[in-house]
């Protein structure tokens, strides 16, 4: 396992009580669309409306656009931004972090206002922060947990490349 | 940084191509975009300034295959490689899973690639990743130029390799990619050394440009293993 590579993992009830946070969110905020996309630019989940754009891409600008406003912080003497607004004349979005680990990012229009999804958006960080917290703190398999999942399997990813 | 989603039934790993300005590193994307079949890649993002210099950084994702049920999906970066960038550059780095360093042979860019190797080992540093212990690789890229340096200068230059110290890992082991030499070697001083596998490349045309592909994405699938 290489060093400072820290590879997580989530089951099934974890996607479950993820997407349950964010779809009582999305509800209670009139949002329309939620992901979360981790630092290094990887989808986890997405909930709510099913996103028109390439969700793949997205989620690496998002990442980018997250860790350079991470710097710019820094340079003007804050630790960090937790929050971006991003403005448009019809479609907006409102990006916050979780856990130091994944951003979630909030779509909405002009059903809802920003005053709300930032009231709601509060509780529901607070809350996924919590979970993810669980989920970072299992131990995997490089720190003597259970077998990673490709453990044995040397021949199959062998075959793969022939 | 790895993440195995049970949900989706997804591995997702994450490689960076690194090098100084100019040395292909768009260019191996590029023609790995237009080669592999559409249904398993998607979209190249290119953050790039006017004149088509990396900005930020470009990003294809591909599917390299099926391993126990669980999808193998690849996020491609490039970083910028003109030492202006290096904000830039660093960040790409966050999560990394594997490395290739894509140096331009000319002999006038000997001192570039140097520049940058040294700039990727400092910047795994701050993040607190150590290059030796991670699925690493080099491609010598632009081998069909005139001016191209010899691979021994180049492996002089860039991959002296590192001092094995754990007795279990001194040990011979051969080069699978090139018939006499060897990643794992005892040298003249009594040292035990590694070298990062390495691979030759025209990547405009694409010679080397999937093995080079092949090798990194085997390291970081065999790492979580």
């Amino acid at each position: 396992m290489p060093v400072g590579s820290s590879s997580w993992s989530f089951t099934e009830d974890d996607f479950g009580a993820i997407t349950g946070t964010l779809q009582r969110f999305l509800h209670d905020s009139n949002a329309r669309c939620a992901l979360l996309v981790d630092r290094s630019g990887q989808l986890v989940a997405t909930v709510g409306e099913q996103p028109r754009f390439d969700p793949t891409a997205f989620s690496t600008l998002a990442a980018a656009d997250f860790s350079a406003n991470d710097q710019l912080a820094k340079l003007i003497g804050e630790t960090d931004f937790n929050s971006l607004f991003h403005q448009g004349e019809k479609e907006s979005m409102y990006l916050a972090d979780v856990a130091r680990r994944v951003i979630l990012v909030v779509l909405f229009d002009n059903r809802t206002t920003l005053g709300l999804v930032r009231l709601k958006m509060k509780q529901t960080v607070d809350e996924l922060t919590r979970l993810f917290e669980q989920v970072f703190a299992r131990p995997t398999h490089a720190q003597g947990g259970s077998p990673g999942l490709l453990a044995g399997a040397d021949d199959e990813i062998d075959k793969l490349f022939q | 940084m790895s993440m195995i989603n049970y949900a989706s039934r997804e591995i997702n790993c994450k490689i960076v191509y690194y090098g100084s300005g100019l040395g292909g590193k768009t260019s191996n994307l590029e023609h790995i975009y237009g080669k592999v079949q559409p249904d398993t890649r998607g979209k190249l993002i290119s953050l790039a300034t006017e004149t088509e210099r990396t900005l930020f950084f470009d990003f294809l994702p591909v599917d390299l295959g099926t391993i126990r049920g669980f999808k193998t999906r690849f996020h491609l970066y490039t970083v910028p490689g003109q030492v202006y960038y290096n904000a830039s550059r660093k960040l790409i780095l966050k999560g990394v899973d594997g490395i290739v360093f894509v140096a331009d042979s000319q002999v006038e860019r000997m001192e570039a690639n140097q520049e940058a190797m040294q700039n990727l080992y400092d910047n795994m540093a701050e993040y607190g990743y150590d290059l030796t212990k991670m699925p690493f690789v080099i491609q010598y890229n632009k081998r069909d130029l005139p001016n191209a340096a010899s691979i021994r200068d180049l492996q002089a230059a860039l991959n002296p390799g590192w001092e094995v110290t754990e007795p279990s890992r001194q040990r011979l082991a051969p080069d699978p990619a090139h018939a006499g030499e060897n990643l794992v070697e005892q040298v003249s001083t009594g040292e035990w050394v590694e070298h990062a596998p390495y691979f030759e490349a025209v990547a405009v045309t694409g010679d080397g440009v999937f093995e080079t592909l092949r090798a990194v994405s085997k390291l970081v699938l065999k790492s979580l293993a």
